[in-house]
């Protein structure tokens, strides 16, 4: 079958000359990122109709206003203020959330959350479990209502996962207290005699102020890329974002992110969100 | 063999990076053994952040795809490319340059995601100063590949032979979707956040993720099929036409398929439909492509009795065609509710890494050894051992796989007479216990195996090389 002798075909042509197959090559591989990942930036139905509303990232939902955590920024004297506070000092000068409570919608992480989710990160815990309920029956009953997109829309990176090794986190915040996470956390047969999860005693010693090498973590600068990256922070917040989570552990951080996971919305049985 | 005008090749990189990726396979093997090891016994984490199981799994991943992977892919790559186009190789010095920092690079990242630095996706870990200088190492190795292949003498070889299309194939998927994943803004030198969130980051990141598989561990593995396969058994492809069809069906068939990793999560149902429907057509190319294989031994199927190189190389098809159905099956809707989240997927993996990737990876790397210090192996029958030992060890693994999988599966959505769950997630958690320690086993015996590769080849060059100074000094 060898057609040496004929050499006027398309493929034929290619083989002769190493660019134009590199570039038939290119085109063939691209045109699936294009159909399959230009459109969910623009379908207003692959983000639950949450639509942006400013150039920070804040978003309004006017099918199901319970997904999100509407607020306005404005400009006041070349600073940008909100009209709801993320987070505050308190009269005893403890950091606490503000003008939002549990099931007000999707809103950014506290810069305590924030800090906890790069522990969750750096400890790998994605590899095991999951953030991503599904429509099932049996996983309703197990974790909850099933996973909106936007509940993970401030999520840089997402971390819905692949495996369950251990069980679903997309709704375990408020599930056990605090004291079982961290009692958990240091060491997991005493609480689940059955687990097979590693222990992770350092993270009760380690300050959150510090990063590797005892470097600072720098939560102002991880909330302005934030910003950038379109999670909407005031200034203030970001400002204050390195003192909100001074003498914290990483074990603090790690379970302040914990008990947030799938508290923000409060979803309602009787609508269908998604097709 | 025509040992009269045979031109000189580029051999020295070639021999560098097939060591390395034999070492690589040993130290990546070792991980997944130990942490297969950890799940079964969670006592073996000894508390040392370093390596509890997340961070070490990680490790492994990347020491077998991309350190042993991508060092059989690059000595493969330059070995052939000489070979097929009869030149040698368009820079030697950048074909260097792109060895040695790619072991750098890949052992810096072992390093940095066990001390925790990390981007937090899956398959693509390592950080940003990394990151980038993998992407600049890639395209190096892309460009001296295209350039040698532009260099040939057009009279002697006018078409490009089709294990260079595949390698082509392979690294420009790769650089395209290895850049557009690894978008972010750093926050620090050790730290960086994506650049896409939520459902776009899902599916950018396993449209990344799954060709990881499909072109790095598949596209780039076939073209090391389609040059050893028919050397080895001394004979042409089976079929050229079958050859082009498998090419270009695989190239804008594969992206398509990351969909499938999201089905029923929060990306629109048309998307994940879409990958799992492009994943059932896969298969049609997939097993022509294997069967194009296959079939190149028609007539010489007795050599497979004393040719111990070819077993692999024939096994490791099989594997494939194997996986290549596993695979779409498991991506259909049905299937996948069940499967999802659970060790089949894990199982269905390693039927491709260690069955597929890794056996066609060693039949290569045993022909390149012999060729490329013109002498035979050390030891034959240590050889036919490593194919035991790797074969039994891969069936123990992904046996142990699929039944953890399913039981797993059925498990979470079990019932009992009254419409409760039958059990909690720690039951099945302990239920799992059997298959995990029978997994770490089939582990260690792929390891085993490993080793004594190992050993065979470090054995069979100092040979070599002794019977090449001996030489040399009864010449002088």
């Amino acid at each position: 079958m060898a057609d040496n002798q004929e050499p006027k075909n398309i493929q034929d042509g290619l083989e002769r000359n190493i660019f134009a197959l590199f570039l038939a090559t290119a085109l063939a591989v691209s045109i699936a990122g294009i159909v399959e990942i230009v459109p969910l930036f623009y379908l207003k139905s692959a983000v639950d109709y949450t639509e942006q509303t400013d150039k920070y990232g804040n978003v309004k939902n006017e099918k199901f206003p319970e997904l999100v955590w509407e607020r306005t920024f404005t400009e006041v004297d070349g600073k940008l203020v909100a009209d709801k506070a993320l987070y505050k000092q308190d009269n005893n000068g403890k950091w606490v959330v503000a003008d939002w409570k549990a099931g007000d919608g999707v809103r950014p992480y506290t810069p305590l959350e924030l800090a906890g989710r790069d522990i969750y990160l750096r400890e790998g815990c994605y590899i095991c479990h999951s953030q991503m309920i599904r429509p099932f029956r049996d996983e309703r009953e197990r974790y909850g209502h099933y996973s909106l997109a936007t509940e993970s829309m401030y999520d840089h990176p997402m971390q819905w996962g692949s495996k369950r090794t251990g069980p679903d986190m997309a709704r375990v915040g408020g599930k056990y207290s605090d004291e079982w996470h961290v009692m958990h956390l240091m060491r997991p047969q005493d609480m689940v005699p059955e687990s097979v999860m590693p222990a992770y005693p350092w993270l009760a010693e380690n300050s959150i102020e510090k990063d590797f090498f005892g470097t600072d973590r720098d939560m102002q600068k991880r909330l302005s890329v934030m910003r950038t990256l379109g999670v909407p922070y005031t200034d203030e917040e970001i400002e204050n974002a390195n003192e909100a989570v001074k003498g914290h552990t990483e074990m603090d951080a790690l379970v302040a992110y914990l008990q947030v996971l799938g508290t923000m919305v409060k979803l309602d049985d009787s609508k269908t969100y998604r097709e | 063999m025509d040992t009269t005008a045979k031109p000189q090749y580029d051999n020295g990189v070639v021999q560098y990076l097939t060591v390395g990726a034999v070492a690589f396979l040993v130290l990546g093997t070792f991980m997944g053994t130990f942490a297969a090891a950890q799940l079964a016994w969670p006592a073996l984490n000894f508390d040392i952040a370093e390596i509890t199981f997340a961070r070490l799994r990680v490790m492994h991943t990347n020491t077998v795809i991309f350190a042993f992977g991508g060092m059989t892919l690059m000595a493969t790559a330059f070995y052939t490319v000489q070979r097929t186009n009869g030149v040698k190789l368009w820079s030697n010095k950048m074909a260097w340059w792109t060895a040695i920092l790619f072991t750098i690079g890949l052992l810096a990242v072992v390093v940095t995601i066990s001390l925790g630095m990390t981007t937090g996706k899956e398959y693509h870990e390592q950080e940003w100063p990394l990151a980038i200088a993998i992407a600049i190492v890639w395209t190096l190795y892309t460009f001296n590949f295209v350039m040698t292949i532009a260099s040939r003498n057009k009279e002697t070889h006018p078409n490009v032979y089709v294990s260079n299309w595949f390698f082509l194939g392979m690294m420009i998927a790769i650089t395209y979707l290895y850049v557009v994943n690894g978008l972010a803004i750093p926050v620090s030198l050790f730290r960086s956040y994506s650049m896409f969130a939520g459902v776009q980051d899902a599916m950018i990141q396993w449209w990344w993720g799954h060709n990881a598989v499909g072109f790095f561990l598949t596209a780039g593995f076939l073209a090391i099929m389609y040059y050893f396969v028919p050397k080895q058994a001394q004979r042409p492809i089976y079929s050229y036409r079958l050859s082009v069809i498998h090419f270009w069906a695989l190239m804008f068939g594969y992206v398509w398929l990351g969909a499938h990793h999201l089905q029923y999560t929060a990306l629109p149902d048309w998307t994940g439909s879409l990958g799992a429907v492009i994943s059932l057509a896969m298969i049609i190319p997939s097993w022509g492509g294997a069967l194009n294989g296959m079939l190149t031994l028609s007539g010489a199927w007795d050599r497979l009795r004393t040719d111990y190189i070819l077993r692999f190389l024939i096994i490791s098809l099989a594997f494939y065609a194997m996986s290549t159905f596993e695979g779409p099956v498991m991506a259909s809707k049905t299937v996948n509710a069940l499967s999802h989240y659970t060790d089949w997927t894990v199982g269905h993996v390693h039927s491709g890494a260690l069955g597929w990737v890794a056996m066609v990876s060693i039949g290569a790397i045993y022909h390149m050894v012999m060729k490329l210090w013109n002498t035979e192996m050390y030891s034959m029958k240590l050889i036919n051992f490593h194919f035991w030992l790797a074969t039994i060890g891969t069936v123990f693994y992904i046996v142990a796989m699929w039944v953890s999988g399913i039981m797993q599966g059925l498990m979470w959505r079990a019932y009992d007479e009254y419409g409760t769950l039958a059990y909690t997630f720690a039951e099945s958690v302990a239920a799992m216990h059997p298959y995990y320690a029978m997994r770490a086993l089939g582990g260690l015996l792929f390891f085993s195996g490993a080793a004594i590769m190992l050993y065979n080849v470090v054995m069979t060059i100092r040979t070599a090389n002794a019977k090449a100074t001996s030489q040399a000094e009864a010449h002088a």
